[in-house]
């Protein structure tokens, strides 16, 4: 008997089903089955937040996230938040040129999509509170801040 | 402009060609790692027969042959001669497109834009025209500062491709202008170039270059442009000004490709099950195997659905399957039997450290003289001073971390090898590919896709290796290995825990008459560049970097003393300078206390380089050196020469210290830097700012340590670097001394933090701190010890 499953889910806005050992981080999923390469693995234990992606609208370390628990789930990820790269983080970002090796930045970008959903006008404390979950081992914090700033001022 | 994110399957039957020859550039790099990049890797520049050359399609492709003194001469790529051997530099397409090969590899350091930039500048090439190409290995791209090799660290790229990119420009520009001043009948003398086109302004004419590409000839008389030829600075369009870097749009919507991206049809994935002792072998000198596998079960491992082969390496035991969860649950069902009694599974870090420090303290002990930085009779100086100032310091060992863990893809097929690899060594890689799976160097293939992070970590070729084996184990199928977060924290080739000792000869009436500084550590070089390491018998430029200061002080003695520690130590965002800056500096700090002077005076007394002393200036009025700190606040300084870098730098931090803890806070930093040439600027001063951030984190907290040969860290939880709300504000500036010279201020802002904050933690408490990081616990011991200003 096969020791994978098949899981039915949403992965930004298309319905997918894949088959994978039940425990499968959704990560791998994304990665490997649906070739979404944007999101990236960079701890394998939620302590980093490269993984970050949308879960039914909330941000959630994808690294942690057993396929098996995601039957029906909406998924969106970095390739999904908007469909010509116009949202006002993606530009704001841009605007700083805040990457520099940009490994994690899919998922600060994510992390941060989350927060101004629920709260469009964050200060910085609120920023700084909310992103210090994701790891940028560059240190490009100062321009994540900037970038947040910047997309809340010019939407 | 954009760049190419390269068809994975791309090169595969390219047109052949033979190898562009170069001979060694004299740059400003210390001579002594000049003398062993020097003709000890001739066979990098025997080059390949199968070459990856630009997408041609219609239009002007140029390579350059490299003479002596870089004398260039442009030519025709598909001209060439089967005698003239060239691969494309660039590319002119009638579209008017200009690709530009990048030899380097974009790891953060913004290098994708840079280098092309430069080329543009001289090429007066329309920068939204241009396209950059990742260049593949190949003799023509090797880097003639850092070891003539194709590779990248020591913050050598703008410097070892300075002359060659300006260069090449310049001899592609005078091709165009060539051949449309031949075309309207006119002397090429009255034509100039603008963004993208040649005019005539007597006759209101201009050809855009890819109008011209469709006709354009190297012309048979090509003169050598020289340095003198390219343009002044005055003239620069794009060197100097902030152009948004080519990379950074796909860094915001998952479609930039690093190397654990890399797709392909019908690839398996793989894991390691790693030895308990520390193992990261450098795949040219040793394979691992003293830590490595004896014996292994894999029963359970081979019923997990989708393992399809387990396969015994030196150093490792490799599950392959066909998805990468399915290996890790296959690793975590072997049983393995490792082997036992290396010398690194007898290592303690704290051990040897007392061992180094006892090493470098006995004078009487002689290490290899780093004779070249010497200067005076240090040992009479010593003998006949009124007073001698010493101190010891020591420094764990700690790692990279980058947020990509090592990856690599390999496929073996065909008697052919193509490694997709985020690597910070082309050449290595393609050397390591060959020694393993026995492939011709020609018929390797190595493919630079992004790097998520480098800090000298990717300068490793284990993850290559790796590829390398695996695709030999399943020949004819490509196979991605991915490091866990704790197979990198526990198997890294961590920056060298050292012990110095700094010793000062002060006369009666306070004059430093000698200094010396004795480096004891395990060699970067003999582990991972023999070649290095026995041309210059003994020296290691990598372990000493930054022990030659450019204080002003008649006799100077440096030593390095060698010791084998059996635990792999490598390259580190500005390596050995960490450290060797941490005791300087320090040290500088503890004599001026000795002499009863003000730190930035003595500073200033003993320095004569005038742009050092410039930064120095400039970042004590930013910080106000003078002025009084509240209660619980001061400031402390450091200045970095920075050698080879050729961009000084004064950092000045202001801390404070929670007492009940032993946690020191820094506040704010002050860095002023002249980077020379600041070819990006905004760019730039982010580098610094990240460095500084780096800077901090190895100073207070990042430690690496090791019991009978093993890691205690595992994940980022306890290894833990800078998050958001950690961070100090930050003020930096870049000073203009109108030096036209590149340097490499990629590392620079990171060594002058820790000893800027164990001086300002000094200037507190009259506590010196000794050892880094200046973790809590070690500083309430210090605080107990000697806290006599401390209450």
């Amino acid at each position: 008997m096969s020791q994978m499953t098949a899981t039915s889910l949403t992965v930004n806005g298309k319905r997918q089903t894949v088959t994978a050992h039940p425990d499968t981080p959704l990560l791998w999923v994304l990665r490997e089955q649906l070739k979404l390469t944007g999101t990236k693995f960079g701890c394998g234990v939620g302590q980093c937040g490269a993984c970050t992606v949308h879960v039914d609208g909330q941000p959630t370390f994808s690294c942690l996230r057993p396929i098996s628990t995601l039957a029906g789930a909406n998924v969106t990820t970095i390739e999904g938040l908007s469909p010509t790269s116009s949202h006002p983080l993606q530009k704001a970002w841009v605007a700083e040129q805040t990457p520099q090796c940009g490994y994690c930045q899919s998922g600060q970008i994510m992390r941060a999509a989350a927060l101004l959903k629920d709260n469009p006008r964050p200060s910085r404390d609120e920023i700084v509170a909310h992103m210090k979950t994701n790891i940028c081992r560059c240190g490009s914090y100062r321009r994540i801040i900037a970038s947040i700033e910047r997309a809340v001022k010019e939407g | 402009m954009s760049y190419l994110t390269r068809d994975p399957l791309s090169g595969i039957g390219s047109k052949a060609s033979g190898t562009g020859r170069r001979n060694d550039a004299r740059s400003n790099i210390d001579a002594l790692t000049e003398a062993a990049s020097m003709d000890t890797i001739t066979s990098n520049n025997t080059g390949m027969n199968r070459r990856e050359f630009l997408k041609t399609g219609a239009g002007l492709a140029i390579g350059f042959v490299v003479g002596p003194n870089l004398l260039m001469q442009a030519v025709e790529v598909q001209a060439a001669a089967a005698g003239a051997q060239v691969s494309a530099w660039l590319h002119i397409a009638t579209d008017g497109t200009v690709s530009i090969m990048l030899p380097s590899s974009e790891m953060g350091q913004g290098i994708m834009t840079t280098l092309p930039l430069m080329l543009a500048e001289e090429l007066d090439a329309d920068w939204s025209k241009v396209k950059v190409v990742q260049a593949h290995v190949d003799g023509v791209f090797n880097n003639p500062v850092h070891f003539n090799v194709q590779g990248i660290g020591g913050s050598r790229s703008v410097r070892g491709y300075w002359p060659i990119m300006r260069l090449a420009g310049g001899q592609a520009r005078y091709v165009l202008l060539v051949n449309a001043a031949q075309r309207w009948g006119v002397p090429v003398e009255q034509c100039a170039t603008l963004p993208g086109k040649v005019i005539h302004q007597a006759s209101s004419r201009e050809m855009s270059y890819g109008e011209i590409a469709a006709f354009a000839k190297v012309p048979a008389d090509m003169p050598q442009l020289t340095e003198k030829d390219l343009k002044d600075p005055s003239q620069w369009r794009l060197i100097g000004r902030d152009v948004p870097r080519v990379e950074v749009p796909t860094k915001v919507n998952g479609t930039a490709v690093f190397g654990i991206d890399v797709q392909l049809p019908g690839m398996l994935y793989a894991s390691i099950q790693r030895p308990p002792v520390a193992t990261c072998p450098y795949p040219i000198y040793n394979d691992g195997a003293e830590n490595g596998p004896v014996s292994v079960d894999d029963t359970e491992a081979m019923k997990i659905e989708g393992v399809v082969k387990v396969v015994m390496l030196p150093h490792g035991v490799a599950v392959i399957g066909s998805d990468y969860w399915a290996t890790v649950k296959g690793k975590r069902a072997l049983k393995v039997e490792w082997r036992k009694g290396s010398l690194g599974s007898k290592y303690q870090t704290e051990e040897k450290l007392q061992e180094y420090g006892a090493l470098a303290s006995d004078t009487t002990k002689k290490g290899r003289s780093l004779a070249p930085w010497n200067t005076g009779d240090a040992d009479t100086a010593f003998k006949g001073a009124a007073k001698v100032v010493s101190a010891l310091y020591l420094n764990d060992h700690v790692h990279h971390a980058c947020m990509e863990p090592f990856n690599g893809t390999g496929w073996l097929r065909n008697g052919e090898l193509d490694l997709w690899v985020p690597t910070q060594g082309q050449t290595w890689a393609r050397d390591v590919g060959n020694k393993i799976t026995g492939v011709a160097k020609e018929k390797i293939r190595i493919h630079t896709p992004l790097l998520g992070g480098g800090f000298g970590a990717k300068v490793e070729q284990i993850f290559t290796g790796e590829a390398a084996m695996l695709a030999k184990a399943v020949e004819g199928k490509p196979v991605k290995i991915i490091w866990s977060r704790e197979d990198d924290i526990k198997h890294g080739a961590y920056r060298p825990a050292t012990a110095q000792f700094m010793r000062a000869a002060v006369t009666a009436d306070g004059k430093v008459t000698a200094w010396s500084h004795r480096v004891a550590g395990d060699s970067v070089f003999l582990r991972s560049r023999k070649f290095a390491w026995d041309k210059l018998q003994g020296f290691d430029g990598i372990v000493a970097v930054g022990v030659s200061t450019a204080y002003d002080i008649p006799a100077k003695h440096h030593e390095y003393l060698y010791q084998e520690s059996g635990i792999a130590v490598g390259y580190w965002n500005a390596i050995g300078n960490g450290y060797t800056l941490f005791a300087i500096e320090s040290f500088m700090d503890e004599l001026a206390v000795a002499l009863g002077k003000d730190p930035l005076a003595l500073r200033l007394e003993l320095m004569k380089e005038k742009r050092s002393r410039v930064v120095l200036e400039e970042v004590a009025r930013m910080a106000q050196w003078d002025r009084k700190r509240p209660e619980g606040r001061a400031l402390g300084l450091a200045y970095n020469i920075g050698g080879e870098w050729n961009a000084p730098i004064a950092e000045i931090v202001e801390v404070s210290l929670d007492k009940a803890t032993g946690a020191i806070k820094v506040h704010k930093v002050w860095a002023a830097i002249d980077p020379a040439v600041a070819v990006q600027p905004k760019h730039l001063t982010q580098q610094i700012e990240t460095g500084i951030i780096w800077g901090l984190s190895a100073a207070l907290r990042e430690r690496i340590t090791i019991k009978d040969g093993q890691v205690q860290e595992s994940n980022f939880y306890d290894y833990p670097v800078p998050r958001m709300d950690e961070i100090p504000e930050i003020e930096i500036k870049l000073v203009d001394s109108g030096v036209v010279q590149p340097s490499g201020a990629g590392q620079i802002g990171v060594p002058p933090m820790a000893p800027a904050i164990a001086n300002a933690v000094y200037r507190l408490t009259g506590v010196r701190l000794r050892a880094i990081p200046m973790l809590p616990a070690r500083v309430k011991m210090a605080m107990e010890e000697g806290g006599a200003k401390f209450a």
